[in-house]
């Protein structure tokens, strides 16, 4: 990264973000895996923060998780302001000690990316990997990457203007 | 317990009971799990003469104690019971997520005995499990079965199923899981069939633990790093899946050709390539559960008579259903590998056996009335009228159904029959490899190529690089391939990530995963303990060294052309030798010593 770039950079104070790309997901689920791993260490999809979803019959896999909204409906409906968002990392993280167990968050999100967690006593979603999100790190196929926004938009218009020239190609 | 769960259930479907039972920890260790636990179950509790069709075979689905773990390509599970097809000890390796769900459930498998009166199907979910009626599903293909047990239970249930193959008894029906997974060889699925069990239907929602959270993710992360470095594992069979191998072994000048008839070269290979298939049709690369590789693959053909979607076909079924029976139509080929799926049928016996009934009747070793249809190579319909039939046994599909060994028998010329120990051959022509020959031969389950890739150091240099045409080193090299696949197999891994990893990673796994303190070398001689126990079961089934061979054709009638020509597998050569390092006497029986070293008894 440039020097210039990076002091653009910090003074927008951007936060990476993990960006979905359901159309390279193999469904292989290891990103469930690996997130229940490192945040219960035991390997239980029904705990982990994220999940892919594979609709079978049409061979198409689609990961949900967290979006860290900007306007959060998880923040605005918690009663006890447990929900926050973390400077450093943009993700929106739950203070475990505040938190009620209300679970008013789990109704709120319009993706149920919050999930409560019976057995820690938790609400548990996605905290980014506190900067580290190891679902990107085990991706084989790139559906997660972990990214500044502005470059992932840029590499989602590549892929499309990619495929755009080969229609283009094609029937040319 | 970390790794396995230590439970098993046992589900008696001729008395209709259900029950759990505690593995023993000595079992665990000697013979690991899937594929090497369910032998050791299976050979304790049923008669090596058992008739396969009979009540008194069991089914043993078993996982291994890295399934459903975050170890890459951990997802598998073996079904093990005497094969129907070939009589031997059979195991059938799937992947997908219901070996992983069978974790999750709380069990490491469950063993399945008796005979139900009418059709059923199992509902296990978490500690419950009920035998349930089948009678509105029996006769439904695999999709429909899958749809109505889920509809019937819960959208998340994984099923693996029968479809009215295996209800038909056909030799060679498979088990299908979650739509496109198989446990494809052997005829597992008509044991299914013979017990009337329709399906499996199970949901797990409990967490699986390790022994060492933080070595274990280590170990995993490395391999992982491993497998996307690889040109095989990370960048090839990715790119273009399992049919990256169509134009690498026409090349070779090893794919078989018309039933092993002529040089093992198809000239129009190129239009049944992994390359053409990504070209045209692919949709998407698809992953088994936890897995970094990726090879399955989406295929959609858009338009025509052979409109489909589905996953494959895979190397092994676009060469039987095409370079086997001269068939460059990979739109034709994929609607017949649909077709085989839906209906539970394993593609390479029934690509092999129709391959064989051509050739018969091209030289009037079949007469043409007894077919019903016209009988030539390269003929698209013929092949997917030909699935359907066979799956249903109507027509001539009945004949087929019985695999090409017997059909070919019953017209006196088994020769035409490109199987070992009844079970046919795979998609390289072992003329142009001596140790994918010698392995053929010695393969516990007959005519394979997973229980021993030589064609990984014969054709593609992994891990060494061997002359195909040489016999010298093969049988050495062969016997630790078998016991290291053997290892994979058991501990719940895909044989595929042999290519970029070896016994020291995956004993690492283990190691960290079960809290086994053993060595690389111990978990080797598990491998090998797993190959001479199953070695023991057929032998004790009848089966002899006059069996340990392949089919005339490749003993004695030369490759006519290509980088092979003039070979025959010179099996005498290595055979004995084979025997020898194995601790084998003269007649290929495992030696007292041997025995006792492995403690079998």
């Amino acid at each position: 990264m440039n020097n210039w770039f990076q002091e653009v950079w910090d003074q927008e104070s951007m936060h990476k973000e993990l960006i979905v790309q359901p159309e390279r997901c193999t469904g292989c689920r290891t990103c469930e895996l690996i997130c229940s791993f490192v945040h219960v260490q035991e390997f239980d999809t029904t705990r982990s923060r994220i999940s892919v979803f594979n609709f079978e019959k049409a061979g198409f896999s689609v990961p949900v998780v967290c979006q860290q909204c900007s306007v959060a409906a998880c923040m605005e409906v918690c009663p006890v302001e447990a929900i926050t968002r973390s400077d450093r990392t943009g993700a929106m993280v739950v203070n475990h000690d505040k938190c009620l167990r209300c679970k008013m968050c789990t109704i709120a999100c319009p993706f149920g990316a919050t999930i409560y967690d019976p057995i820690k006593d938790i609400i548990a979603k996605c905290d980014l990997g506190n900067g580290d999100p190891m679902c990107v790190k085990v991706c084989p196929s790139g559906a997660l990457t972990y990214q500044e926004p502005t470059q992932a938009n840029i590499s989602k218009r590549k892929a499309y203007a990619a495929r755009f020239k080969a229609v283009y190609e094609e029937v040319g | 317990m970390y790794g396995w769960t230590g439970r098993i259930l046992r589900i008696n479907l001729s008395d209709s009971t259900v029950k759990t039972e505690a593995l023993k920890k000595s079992d665990l260790q000697d013979y690991i799990g899937a594929r090497g636990l369910g032998t050791k179950l299976f050979t304790d509790e049923v008669d090596p003469k058992v008739d396969p069709l009979s009540e008194a075979n069991k089914l043993i689905f078993m996982t291994g104690p890295l399934t459903g773990t975050a170890a890459s390509s951990a997802g598998r599970y073996n079904v093990v019971t005497k094969g129907v097809l070939n009589g031997t000890i059979a195991a059938s390796n799937s992947g997908g997520s219901f070996g992983p769900e069978i974790k999750y459930a709380g069990y490491d498998g469950f063993i399945i005995e008796g005979k139900a009166s009418n059709p059923v199907y199992l509902w296990i979910y978490n500690d419950q499990a009920e035998i349930r009626d089948a009678s509105e599903i029996w006769g439904k293909d695999t999709v429909e079965t899958t749809d109505m047990i889920k509809e019937a239970t819960i959208d998340e249930a994984k099923v693996a199923c029968i479809g009215p193959a295996g209800e038909n008894l056909v030799k060679f029906a498979c088990i299908m899981n979650e739509y496109n997974r198989a446990a494809g060889r052997s005829g597992a699925g008509a044991v299914m069939g013979a017990k009337n069990l329709k399906a499996i239907a199970i949901r797990g929602t409990k967490g699986l633990k390790v022994a060492d959270n933080t070595k274990f993710l280590d170990v995993i992360m490395d391999a992982r790093g491993k497998l996307q470095a690889h040109p095989v594992t990370g960048a090839g069979l990715k790119a273009y899946g399992t049919n990256i191998l169509v134009n690498i072994l026409n090349e070779h000048g090893g794919l078989p050709f018309k039933n092993f008839s002529e040089a093992a070269i198809f000239p129009k290979a190129e239009k049944i390539s992994g390359e053409y298939q990504a070209e045209k049709y692919l949709l998407r690369n698809k992953g088994c559960f936890g897995c970094s590789i990726g090879c399955g693959r989406v295929t959609k053909i858009k338009q025509g008579k052979y409109k489909g979607l589905g996953e494959g076909p895979e190397y092994e079924a676009t060469w039987a259903m095409g370079a086997n029976l001269a068939l460059a139509n990979f739109e034709a080929i994929s609607k017949a590998n649909f077709l085989c799926n839906e209906l539970g049928l394993d593609p390479i016996t029934m690509g092999g056996t129709l391959g064989c009934a051509i050739e018969m009747v091209e030289k009037g070793f079949i007469p043409e009335e007894d077919t019903g249809i016209e009988m030539r190579w390269a003929d698209p319909d013929l092949l997917i009228d030909m699935v359907k039939k066979t799956a249903f046994r109507e027509g001539f599909g009945n004949r087929l159904a019985e695999g090409s060994y017997r059909l070919a028998e019953s017209y006196g010329h088994p020769e035409f029959s490109m199987t070992v120990k009844k079970q046919e051959l795979p998609a390289y022509d072992p003329r142009g490899q001596q140790g994918i020959g010698l392995n053929y031969a010695t393969s516990n389950r007959g005519g394979c190529h997973v229980r021993g890739y030589m064609t990984s150091p014969e054709v593609l240099g992994i891990p060494v690089v061997v002359d195909p045409d040489a016999t010298e080193g093969k049988s050495e090299l062969l016997i630790i391939f078998q016991d290291l696949t053997a290892l994979v197999d058991s501990a719940g891994l895909c044989l595929f990530i042999t290519f970029a990893l070896g016994l020291p990673e995956i004993s690492e796994q283990l190691r960290t995963a079960t809290g086994v303190t053993m060595t690389d070398e111990e978990f080797l001689l598990a491998g090998e303990r797993i190959w001479n126990l199953e070695r023991m079961f057929n032998l004790q089934a009848g089966f002899s060294k006059d069996d340990d061979t392949l089919p005339r054709r490749l003993l004695e009638e030369p490759m006519a052309a290509g980088p092979h020509e003039g070979r025959v597998v010179e099996l005498d050569k290595m055979l004995p030798e084979y025997y020898g390092l194995r601790g084998w006497d003269d007649n290929g029986i495992p030696t007292e010593d041997k025995l006792s070293q492995l403690g079998i008894s």
